[in-house]
């Protein structure tokens, strides 16, 4: 008699717990396959107006770096574009920008009218590296270590938020073991 | 004017019939294809594999972004190239993971996927054939009626019987 209940509203219970926790998850949300593998390998040409453009190379110097990848025609860029300005200002962390299918001339303005806060930046003009990239869509944030492994992949807009309570830990992170090994 | 008339019943009929031959073919985007059609219906099939990143549930068959677009592109290359099929799909997994492919790959972390509704299945089946079981083998089918029981039943059965409310 009491398990013919218990068995059907336990069952009942884990099925609505699961479906709940379902629900909290963002379908959206692909998980890189390419956290923990190493950068591909790409050369991408300089923005108009620039000499130099953007490579793996630049990305194997030792330090904890940021790579985003944006585009004028990307409106969410506008809006995460002034956190960026305003680490690049303070001096302490290298971002490098990847300009993802973007015409020349509108990339160039967009710099000059918002701002440049990227080291470099390449641009990639059909869209080939960010797909060895592993990118599906602009923007999104990488943090790199110093050996060029991916750590971090952030899709679509970085928020204050996500900047303090991910991008950052896992920087500071990757420094200290970066200075472990180094000593 | 019958003349006219039977000009005009062959002209609807090819314009009807154009209608069924155009709609497949404008399906599908204008997009160079590969030369060679055994090569072109197999980055078909490949196509048809590889889900869409951009709207999720569609594979970048059906998809016109941006995004599809250009992967069904470097799939073209690929087959062009001469990679197997497996090393399409495997190029593809490696930079958007297992989530790139329309039909999940069978490992540990997918087992439950696929294995849960035959699981379900099995354990509701179990439950009902014991619930059955249960049922007609129970003590309070086979005892037979008490007498105060068919007393009371005969009752019952005397009210009915005589259209009693």
């Amino acid at each position: 008699m009491q398990l013919r209940f218990f068995v059907p509203i336990t069952a009942f219970a884990v099925l609505a717990a699961a479906l709940a926790f379902g629900l909290t998850l963002n379908p959206r949300e692909i998980p890189s396959a390419l956290i923990g593998q190493t950068i591909p390998d790409f050369e991408l040409t300089a923005l108009k107006g620039r000499e130099r453009g953007f490579g793996s190379a630049d990305l194997r110097q030792g330090d904890v770096v940021l790579v985003n990848v944006f585009a004028s025609w990307c409106r969410p860029c506008r809006q995460e574009h002034p956190l960026f300005m305003d680490l690049a200002q303070t001096g302490d962390i290298k971002i490098y920008g990847i300009n993802y299918k973007d015409d020349p001339d509108a990339a160039a303005q967009w710099l000059a009218t918002f701002g440049d806060p990227y080291r470099r930046v390449g641009a990639d003009l059909d869209g080939r590296s960010s797909i060895n990239w592993g990118v599906y869509g602009v923007p999104e944030t990488f943090v790199v270590d110093g050996s060029g492994q991916i750590l971090y992949k952030r899709v679509s807009v970085v928020t204050p938020k996500v900047m303090r309570e991910e991008i950052l830990p896992v920087i500071e992170r990757a420094r200290l073991a970066g200075q472990e090994v180094s000593r | 004017m019958t003349v006219l008339r039977r000009r005009l019943d062959v002209a609807a009929l090819i314009l009807l019939a154009a209608f069924f031959v155009a709609a497949p073919i404008s399906a599908q985007f204008v997009e160079e294809r590969l030369a060679d059609p055994a090569q072109e219906a197999r980055a078909y099939a490949l196509h048809k594999q590889l889900r869409c990143l951009v709207c999720q549930n569609q594979s970048i068959v059906d998809s016109n972004a941006d995004l599809a677009r250009d992967l069904r592109i470097i799939v073209r290359e690929r087959v062009g190239a001469g990679d197997s099929d497996v090393q399409v799909l495997d190029y593809m997994v490696a930079r958007y993971g297992d989530w790139v492919l329309m039909k999940p790959p069978f490992k540990i972390t997918t087992a439950l996927l696929w294995l849960g509704p035959g699981l379900i299945f099995l354990l509701t089946a179990g439950g009902v054939f014991i619930a059955f079981r249960r049922g007609r083998g129970s003590a309070a089918a086979n005892t037979p009626l008490s007498s105060e029981e068919s007393a009371r039943l005969d009752e019952l059965l005397k009210d009915a019987s005589s259209g009693g409310r």
